[in-house]
């Protein structure tokens, strides 16, 4: 019976995940909404507060966002085989559609037609990217903290002209703020 | 031999690719493009352009189309699965370290200054496929800039701006666009 209805939601978890990863275009955000609708207003696996920690996690946590949110719910779900299957339903979509665009791609590109195409594309898309890079900018800038300017010239400087690890940078970064966060918490004590 | 290149290279993405999204996409320029030359930048910039019209996350995408040209399905696997265990040791302990404590401001302390850094390192990415797009593979000359390209970056980054059109219809309509010119003009 208890094995019966832990199989019954792995199904549902698989199909769920499944679902929303090969219908969701736009990144890691689109998918946290897509499954708070699912899980959390449709199924009622997760209450909704526990949702935005869950987000705040899996936005945080190192990795595509979209497989982070999937091990969080996974595990809400259905503990380690949760986890497992919530990952597969959600790596499986886009792996099979690039598998199929990998064989074909070569071929593709090949054609006067198409190269023209995906090169016109290629314009289009670094206009996306770096749209999303001034947008990203923006909420920097909006803090006005001048150490966030700081990090965000030094960090640039790094890897434009210097060409610096990118690795690197992220570890300098990540510890200057665990520095910071320390550094605050002691003011912080130091006042009282 | 392969195989385990293809899983720590893609472990590498995995476990220093923070923030989401694009955030993934110097790691996986400078592990594929720079480091392993697995593909070249004109490769890398169509990769990006087909991740961005397919769903899933971009490293995702990434190490699967990586892993087939270098090694078949079975390397597909191995990046991918490279591309994801850091995600499922990493938030599982702190799924764990929520669960038990409730509170992810420490996190978010740390994530706050890492920010700044990793819209830099999107921005550099961003810039080195602007170059592609601008003169290809070749020297940064003005004999060698691609006009039309230039123009339809600029258009396409205006109304993206300013009228906040969907990407993938950018993106569609600045592929039709170059095709079209280049069959009216007769260059094809």
């Amino acid at each position: 019976m208890e094995g019966s209805r832990k199989g019954k939601t792995l199904v549902q978890l698989f199909l769920s995940t499944l679902y929303i990863s090969a219908f969701t275009f736009g990144g890691g955000f689109v998918i946290i909404t897509f499954m708070k609708r699912k899980f959390v207003d449709e199924l009622h696996w997760i209450d909704e507060n526990e949702m935005l920690d869950l987000a705040a996690l899996a936005q945080s946590s190192p990795g595509a966002i979209a497989v982070n949110a999937a091990i969080l719910v996974g595990w809400r779900a259905a503990g380690f085989w949760g986890m497992m299957t919530a990952v597969m339903g959600t790596i499986l979509p886009p792996m099979l559609i690039l598998t199929v665009i990998s064989f074909f791609y070569q071929a593709f590109a090949a054609n006067p037609y198409v190269a023209l195409l995906l090169k016109g594309m290629q314009a289009g898309v670094v206009a996306v990217i770096l749209d999303v890079v001034w947008g990203l900018g923006g909420k920097v800038a909006k803090e006005r903290s001048l150490f966030l300017y700081g990090v965000m010239a030094a960090a640039f400087v790094a890897t434009a002209v210097f060409q610096v690890n990118v690795i690197l940078i992220i570890l300098a970064a990540a510890a200057v703020g665990v520095l910071r966060v320390l550094w605050r918490r002691r003011r912080k004590e130091g006042d009282r | 031999m392969t195989y385990l290149k293809l899983f720590l290279s893609f472990l590498k993405v995995g476990m220093f690719s923070i923030g989401g999204g694009y955030a993934a996409m110097p790691l996986i320029q400078s592990e594929v493009v720079a480091g392993y030359g697995w593909l070249s930048m004109g490769e890398f910039t169509d990769l990006i352009t087909i991740a961005e019209m397919t769903p899933g996350p971009i490293a995702v995408n990434s190490a699967t189309f990586v892993g087939i040209r270098i090694a078949g399905v079975p390397g597909a696997i191995a990046a991918t699965f490279g591309c994801i265990f850091p995600s499922c040791i990493i938030v599982s302990l702190l799924a764990f370290i929520y669960y038990k404590y409730k509170n992810v401001s420490v996190l978010q302390g740390i994530l706050q200054s890492l920010r700044p850094a990793v819209v830099a390192l999107i921005a550099g990415a961003g810039l080195s496929l602007l170059r592609t797009v601008a003169v290809g593979e070749e020297a940064l000359l003005p004999e060698n800039v691609n006009w039309l390209g230039i123009v339809l970056f600029a258009a396409a980054f205006f109304v993206l701006r300013k009228w906040k059109w969907n990407p993938i219809l950018v993106m569609l309509l600045c592929g039709i666009a170059n095709l079209g010119i280049h069959v009216i003009s007769g260059s094809v």
